[in-house]
């Protein structure tokens, strides 16, 4: 079948500013999104831009406004989108060239909440121990590529660019939830300042754009209950 | 630009960032051409294997045995013996840095099942693979990246390293191209650590990334360094049909089965003991002389991987990314249906040669290069032999990225800098001026596609005299025409086109010697399979392949070198049998 990309391109070497640039290609029901966009690069048009690794969903590298909602272009199949799609760089990101953005604050934050085990005792000589009820509890956030297309989403995001973000909290929520982690006091005053959880309004936008499905929202949630209640075994 | 460090890493994946922990009182850069948790670590899933014994006995001999003959025999046996010893600490130290594995009821590391892993040398599948569900690449590479930013390490990211340095005997830094502005930097070290990762994107079905280009092996090559056993490279029985994308063994680990057209569980008439949990090489041979004698499903070219007796539980709790993968890419759904899969290249076996502790030895006499070292799947250590166990590969990562940072800390106490050669950054900065004015009028896509589908026809599972000259021939032309690849994007910010480019060089360097390699080896050994020399032939090829490049084009001189076996009757070559 024959597919129309509408991409928003951008060079800053060449361009003043974005413009709108259409390519009809060749692409089958079942190819990926990224398929056609590869076709586009190696046969049409050489210049156009965007990052891609694995190309199944793991790596987290081709994350991009497909439609309006921020998706991986290697897990949305041309099926999905029809005849006619419109493909943006993600919003809340400073644009370096077409579909990439500059994804080096998105990290900042990330490094902000401490996103590590803090551990202040002593190391066993095996495995330390951990029930699977307690491995449970974490397990949504250890799902995260750190893509960015739950905060390049997020309107708060938008609005106010130092906030932390969604995809920062969640990977501060698998620790603080990781009965091994004894950090979760150092990263919930982080997490209580004012770029912290409370910019959150709860829209859901993270969660629908979560391209493995974690239930952002709901983290986040989980995250302001620890603080204001100060347990963090309260689901 | 000019910058001076004590060790330059080149690759973020778990074997560069292992090292990289090593190394807590040096400068150290780690250069990644991606960001850092885009590396190809990342999709590993079944999980890594140690003989903890936290469900049934185990032994890490037991580990070293497997290993050993896995790798039917082209293991170096002391270098096997690290691995299976190592690996034990390697995962509690994993689990101490936070690396979410699965648990027993009890709470210690659960354990699975894995192909060709066994109790008491080969009686019956063992559970040694420790893994976190089916993303255990996923959990490992996060878990060193967590502790790489703890630990302040300072990254480059988006640099594609073009360059290997050398002077006065040493190797001294790396030349690398910044994505994001184009220019040329120059990263001058006591020692450089090459963790670039694999070439699964030579052939065009594989479960690699775009990102597995082979840069590090090209680089090394045209610097003269040998690459070792190249024409040993893995083939994974069960890739997603067309796709490539991998399906764990992680799911024949829970029980999961392989279905020909005809409906029969086709494994146990070919390895009555292991069944399904046989070796890669051998299962994907199975799987394609299935096809070839007609009993694909309906006569096409793939069979079934069978989940569906595991149940609902089993299947979404233990495998929940590859159900997925099957639902988004084939639309079946693996509950109720069996998957449609075939072989899909996986993993490099050979690479550039390294000693037990890392360090790139080059010649047969294991002569090293001061200063340089390498880890992960662009290295031959040589622990996989001519064929990697599942597993194998993050335990690789984890015990040899570990050796080679803590050699590279003593080294760097000892040394100080060579000085950098005269005109430096010229052979980089030719290659990319070349690339970018060049008006030669050639597609590199089209180079690319052709490679592709060469090596697939001709240099995959099943291999033979014809084929692989055909093989050579093609990129022996496919390389003549590359010098003529002409670019649209001629400019600096962030050129992918360029990089595509550049990388695509490499991946033809890595083609050329795989299919030298594989002419020459005139036997059939593990991943290598000759249809007209089927015997493993230990009097004349029980010996390692060197390579290196020669003064044309696409020539290359061969060498051979000794596998190093140790004085035990257990790890004497034998006949492979499951």
């Amino acid at each position: 079948m024959k597919v129309t990309l509408r991409i928003k391109r951008f060079d800053p070497d060449k361009d003043a500013k974005p413009y709108w640039a259409e390519y009809t290609v060749e692409a089958s029901p079942v190819d990926r999104l990224l398929d056609a966009l590869n076709t586009i690069k190696w046969t049409i048009d050489g210049t156009l831009t965007f990052r891609r690794s694995c190309a199944h969903g793991v790596c987290g590298s081709d994350a991009m406004r497909i439609n309006g909602r921020n998706r991986l272009a290697c897990k949305v199949l041309i099926r999905d989108v029809g005849e006619k799609v419109t493909v943006e760089p993600m919003l809340g990101f400073p644009v370096i060239k077409d579909l990439v953005v500059d994804m080096d604050p998105f990290f900042r934050k990330y490094e902000s909440v401490k996103p590590y085990l803090i551990t202040y005792d002593n190391e066993p000589g095996t495995e330390r121990l951990q029930s699977p009820e307690e491995r449970a509890r974490y397990d949504e956030g250890t799902k995260c590529i750190l893509c960015g297309a739950c905060t390049g989403s997020c309107p708060s995001i938008w609005g106010n660019p130092d906030w932390v973000g969604p995809a920062a909290i969640v990977n501060a929520h698998r620790f603080i939830f990781d009965s091994r982690d004894q950090g979760t006091a150092e990263r919930l005053a982080i997490l209580g300042q004012r770029n912290g959880v409370w910019r959150c309004r709860t829209i859901f936008n993270c969660s629908d754009a979560c391209p493995r499905g974690i239930p952002v929202t709901d983290l986040i949630e989980q995250v302001k209950r620890a603080i204001v209640y100060g347990d963090r075994n309260i689901d | 630009m000019y910058q001076k460090f004590d060790v330059v890493i080149v690759g973020a994946g778990g074997a560069g960032l292992m090292a990289a922990m090593q190394l807590p009182n040096a400068s150290v850069a780690v250069l990644s051409k991606v960001y850092p948790t885009r590396s190809h670590t990342g999709a590993a899933q079944g999980g890594v294997a140690a003989a903890l014994g936290n469900l049934e006995e185990d032994h890490w001999k037991w580990h070293m045995y497997d290993t050993v003959k896995g790798g039917d025999y082209l293991v170096d046996q002391p270098a096997a013996e690290i691995l299976a010893r190592d690996a034990i600490d390697a995962i509690y130290e994993l689990e101490h840095r936070g690396l979410p594995f699965n648990r027993t009821p009890d709470g210690r590391i659960d354990q699975r099942r894995f192909g060709g892993h066994t109790r008491n040398y080969g009686e019956a599948p063992v559970r040694r693979s420790c893994y976190a569900a089916d993303r255990t690449g996923h959990m490992l590479l996060q878990t060193m990246y967590q502790n790489a930013i703890k630990n302040q390490v300072r990254f480059f990211n988006e640099f594609l390293a073009l360059d290997l340095l050398i002077n006065e005997g040493r190797v001294c830094g790396v030349v690398a191209l910044e994505i994001r502005t184009g220019e040329i930097h120059t990263f001058h070290a006591k020692a450089v650590l090459f963790a670039t990762g694999g070439y699964g994107r030579a052939w065009r079905v594989t479960s690699n990334a775009f990102a597995c280009m082979g840069d590090g092996m090209a680089i090394a090559y045209r610097r003269g360094i040998p690459l070792e056993d190249m024409e040993m490279y893995q083939f994974h029985p069960t890739g997603l049909y067309k796709v490539g994308v991998l399906l764990s063994e992680g799911a024949r680990g829970e029980g999961a089965r392989l279905l020909n057209g005809k409906g029969e569980y086709f494994m146990e008439r070919y390895m009555p003991t292991l069944k399904d949990l046989a070796p890669r090489d051998i299962v994907s041979r199975c799987i394609i002389k299935e096809i070839k004698e007609g009993r694909g499903v309906n006569g096409e070219d793939y069979v079934y991987l069978d989940l569906r007796h595991l149940g609902e539980k089993v299947i979404t709790e233990k495998l929940p990314d590859i159900t997925e993968f099957a639902r988004n890419y084939l639309g079946v759904e693996p509950i109720r249906e069996p998957v449609p899969i075939q072989p899909t290249a996986h993993y490099a076996m050979g690479g550039i040669p390294t000693d037990n502790d890392g360090r790139v030895v080059i010649d047969s006499k294991w002569t090293p290069l001061p200063g340089f070292y390498a880890a992960g799947e662009v290295a031959c250590v040589s622990v996989h032999g001519a064929n990697r166990l599942g597993t194998n590969s993050l335990v690789d990562l984890i015990v040899f990225g570990r050796r080679a940072g803590k050699h590279m800390a003593r080294f760097i106490a000892e040394n100080d800098h060579v000085p950098l050669p005269p005109h430096h950054e010229d052979f980089a900065r030719e290659m990319v001026d070349h690339l970018l004015t060049s008006k030669g009028g050639e597609s590199a896509a089209r180079i690319r596609n052709e490679l592709q589908g060469e090596m697939l026809e001709n240099v995959f599972v099943e291999r033979q005299e014809k084929g692989l000259q055909h093989a050579m021939d093609t990129i022996a032309g496919l390389q003549e025409a590359y010098k003529k690849v002409q670019l649209q994007d001629k400019g600096k910010t962030f050129n992918t086109e360029l990089v595509e480019a550049i990388e695509l060089g490499f991946l033809l360097d890595c083609a050329a010697a795989t299919v030298h390699g594989a002419l020459a080896r005139k036997e059939s050994r593990g991943a290598h399979y000759r249809l007209d020399y089927p015997e493993r032939d230990d009097v004349n090829w029980l010996k390692h392949t060197l390579i290196y490049k020669g003064d044309g084009t696409c020539e290359a001189r061969l060498d051979y070198k000794d596998v190093i076996l140790i004085d035990d009757p257990i790890f004497k070559p034998k006949e492979r049998k499951y």
